[in-house]
């Protein structure tokens, strides 16, 4: 085991963890952030992303020791108030079915967007396939990612 | 309007709190989201019964009885409630029940939560309406059916008295015994689109589901379990799994072996460093093997064939032509996005569980029975569920949850890593289907079907589709026995029998030279005006749906590059037909677009209607042209998304839904429109490339996909 401090939705925290411990545990099981979620444990399904400096990262394959002074942001931080356009769009479309998926689709079409805030459909496509959703609300996402584009949805 | 007597299950109208039976209310949130009227917090709330109470100031809290699989029933089932209850949607807040007697199927399957529960939730809402109309006549010393109720306010001329002023007075009177039901042409909530309630919670990334529950005091489990089915435990070195930081301790339990520790990801490396050794427990199986056996059985009579009208031999006799083809489809995982996962905390006093599950009432009794207690000491609280699809039905991760806790005396979740989920599943059945079609002076005048799969039962609906249209009808199935565990997958049976049928018809509009939609018109006309034996379902439905998408997707009228391909199908009580549209990129077929026709009956959540209808038929098209799984040696070969393909983003096609208008009692949407897609989009691929596809995955197809 050894301290990590490490920056979490603007907060400095410090774990005590293993250094393999993925980053995707440390947020759910030692600091209680439940948003993120735990799909495939080998970076294959998308349902643990979270942001690494703002670029769309697998929580389940970073391990905690590889962090150092870069800023996570996970669904809880990326808006206070649930307002992220992405949200906002994901509410509008009424995308979820079960909603497990769906938070990891969010931080990946929130990172897309701030990279690149008029998305062509291919662009969509190719930045969300590595999001799976066996319950197959991607036509919904597709929408919902042009209608916050549309919107200014970068939220910067 | 409907008199309804309230005496059929008298027991959900009376004065019962359903959280008396301890349940929890997850996901639940008194914020207001933005733009939303702030109004006053309750003071008091007032159960009028086991699905609905009012609070003094005019909220009413309604119970979603079933378990939420991402169906949407915690939006759709309330909003019955509240339609003949007759107040705003607004003001509704919505819990999830407990598992609870007052309640009747509390079941996530077989698309059948609405359909089941339709007259039972109207009833709760016109009840308590009904109640708060005669508490308002006592006030007013009126007849009580001078009185009318709009939005949550009894009125009698000009007079008016709010719900909320009624409650506390309303739950000490009488029940009434017999209540109106609003007749389906004054509906104001059913056919309105709402929002899932739990959309908001759901995106910003809530605990709703059971891999999110926590307890205080709770530890985490994970378990090793045979890695082969027809192996059982021999022995186990846990030295170094006890040596992981964060183990506490690993146990044993029947031929499994639970490692416990502080976090999942403790539990997860404890499990990754036990050594087992296995031994013998029966045949070790292969793919290989089932498929030789499998066809061997599409060759061989049924001693007594499932149906058999007319003179089937004898129209195959004369034919003029004869044509037969083979389907073959795998076993497929779950896939659930959420993987399996359950809490326990069994006391010598208690039995308590929580998680996600679509049987909840079954699963407790299980447990009950396996603890040797009563079930009604059990108690058994649904979480959301990050899916379902059948592998939710089946509780073994309660039971094993269940039997843990028991054994370390503590409170536990038990979480499967997806290598546990994948390859410890209850997996759709491997099937084959041959179908043979005799043609005389140009008619169907034969059809033959023998089916065949491995633990399914019958892997044919003989009374549905074309039943009744053929005159020289005949079906058998076979059921190859193995110990690999299979179980209901997303439209069990019906999601690949729908699109081996659906190609052959193809098949055989091409070999007749008719239209593929005339030839099933035809059949369904024979069916409806003059059937040969008893048939399952209602021909005229078919035709309308199959009319409907024939006119929306524009049947024959493709656009240049766009090969179509149909499909239709009747399962679970609803009726959905399907347009395929493809297009060739470079040499190989892609679905672009999917227009669906749908008679579901009364449609009570339209756009999440359509969100389920579109699901369907992405995930149909996706195990249709990727699903694939075998067995080596009784072990699966897949383990994880890096080997096991599910359909994504860049492959999904964009899907239409349009609605046949009825005032039927509403039906299923869960299932229904996976099982025509796969046809569908086998038909549009055969037109686009001039070949056909014959086994799942399509996309295994070399010829086509190269």
């Amino acid at each position: 085991m050894a301290i990590y401090n490490i920056q979490v939705n603007g907060e400095r925290r410090q774990v005590d963890a293993d250094p393999d411990t993925p980053m995707l545990w440390v947020l759910r099981d030692t600091l209680d952030l439940k948003g993120t979620k735990f799909g495939c444990g080998i970076a294959q399904c998308g349902a643990c992303t979270v942001h690494l400096d703002g670029k769309a990262v697998r929580s389940c394959s970073l391990p905690v020791s590889s962090v150092a002074n870069a800023s996570i942001t996970t669904i809880e931080g990326l808006s206070e108030n649930g307002d992220h356009p992405v949200q906002q769009a994901w509410m509008e479309w009424d995308v979820p079915q079960c909603g497990y998926c769906q938070v990891g689709q969010i931080m990946t079409a929130s990172a897309l967007l701030a990279q690149n805030p008029k998305p062509t459909e291919t662009d969509i496509d190719q930045n969300m396939s590595g999001n799976i959703c066996r319950c197959g609300t991607y036509p919904r996402i597709k929408k919902a990612i042009l209608s916050a584009a549309e919107k200014g949805g970068s939220n910067e | 309007m409907t008199l309804i007597k309230t005496k059929f299950n008298r027991r959900s109208f009376l004065r019962t709190s359903a959280l008396a039976g301890g349940g929890i209310v997850i996901g639940f949130n008194w914020a207001c989201s933005p733009g939303e009227t702030v109004r006053a917090a309750p003071s008091e709330w007032f159960d009028v019964n086991a699905f609905l109470s009012i609070a003094d100031n005019g909220q009413v809290t309604i119970m979603s009885p079933n378990p939420e699989i991402g169906q949407n029933i915690k939006t759709s089932m309330p909003m019955i409630v509240a339609e003949e209850l007759d107040v705003a949607w607004e003001d509704v807040i919505v819990k999830q029940a407990p598992l609870s007697k007052s309640f009747t199927r509390q079941v996530a399957g077989g698309s059948g939560s609405i359909r089941s529960s339709w007259t039972i939730l109207r009833t709760a809402g016109a009840a308590a309406r009904q109640l708060m109309i005669n508490t308002a006549a006592q006030q007013w010393d009126v007849d009580p059916k001078t009185l009318t109720t709009e939005y949550g306010v009894v009125k009698n001329g000009s007079k008016k008295m709010t719900y909320a002023e009624l409650a506390s007075l309303a739950v000490m009177t009488e029940i009434p015994e017999e209540v109106p039901l609003k007749d389906p042409k004054d509906f104001k909530i059913i056919g309105n689109s709402k929002k899932n309630v739990d959309t908001d919670a759901i995106v910003t990334g809530k605990p709703l589901f059971g891999m999110d529950f926590k307890r205080e005091g709770m530890v985490y489990a994970t378990a090793m379990r045979p890695p082969a089915f027809g192996l059982k435990l021999k022995s186990f070195d846990d030295s170094e799994a006890r040596k992981v930081t964060g183990v506490s301790d690993v146990v044993q339990f029947g031929d499994k072996i639970a490692v416990i520790a502080n976090s999942t990801y403790a539990a997860m490396k404890g499990q990754k460093a036990l050594k087992a050794e296995w031994t013998s427990d029966g045949k070790l199986e292969n793919t290989t093997d089932h498929d030789r056996e499998l066809r061997k059985m599409l060759d061989t009579k049924q001693d007594t064939p499932r149906r058999n009208d007319g003179n089937v031999r004898g129209a195959f006799a004369n034919a003029d032509k004869v044509i037969e083809k083979v389907y073959e489809a795998p076993f497929l995982p779950h896939n659930t996005m959420e993987p399996m996962n359950f809490f326990a905390d069994i006391t010598d006093t208690k039995a308590e569980l929580i998680g996600p599950i679509q049987t909840p009432e079954w699963t407790q009794g299980r447990v009950a029975q396996l603890l040797g207690r009563e079930a009604a000491s059990v108690t058994m609280d649904m979480t959301r569920m990050g899916g379902g699809f059948g592998r939710r039905l089946y509780g073994d991760f309660a039971l094993e949850v269940a039997e843990i806790s028991q054994k370390i005396k503590k409170p536990v979740k038990l979480v499967f890593s997806r290598e546990d989920d994948m390859t410890a599943g209850t997996y759709r059945p491997a099937s084959k289907y041959k179908f043979r079609a005799a043609i005389k002076d140009g008619k169907l005048s034969g059809y033959h079907l023998t089916g065949a799969g491995v633990n399914s039962g019958s892997v044919t609906r003989e009374n549905w589709f074309p039943a009744g249209g053929i005159e020289n009808y005949k079906v058998e199935t076979h059921n190859l026995r193995s110990n690999i565990t299979t179980g209901a997958w997303r439209a069990p049976i019906t999601n690949f029998l729908a699109i081996a049928e659906q190609s052959f018809f193809d098949e055989v509009a091409n070999e007749m030279g008719v239209d593929a939609v005339q030839l099933r018109l035809d059949i369904l006309e024979r069916a409806k005006t003059n059937p040969v034996g008893a048939i399952d379902y209602d021909p005229d439905k078919m035709i309308g749906v199959i009319k409907l998408a024939a006119e929306k997707g524009n049947w024959g009228n493709a656009e240049a590059g766009v090969s179509q391909g149909f499909s239709a199908y009747y399962s679970h009580n609803t009726y959905v037909a399907e347009v395929a549209h493809a297009s060739m990129r470079g040499n190989t077929p892609k679905v672009d677009k999917v227009t669906c026709a749908v008679d579901c009956g009364i449609v009570i959540n339209p756009d999440a209607a359509i969100n389920q209808i579109q699901g369907g038929v992405v995930d149909g098209v996706g195990h249709a042209m990727y699903g694939d799984f075998s067995f080596v040696n009784g072990t699966p070969q897949a383990s994880n998304f890096d080997k096991y393909r599910l359909i994504r983003s860049k492959e999904a096609p964009q899907v239409d839904v349009f609605f046949v208008e009825s005032l039927n009692d509403p039906t299923g949407l869960g299932e229904p429109s996976l099982p025509p897609a796969g046809g569908a989009v086998a038909n549009a691929i055969a037109k686009a490339t001039g070949n056909r596809v014959y086994n799942i995955p399509f996309i295994k197809e070399e010829i086509i996909f190269g």
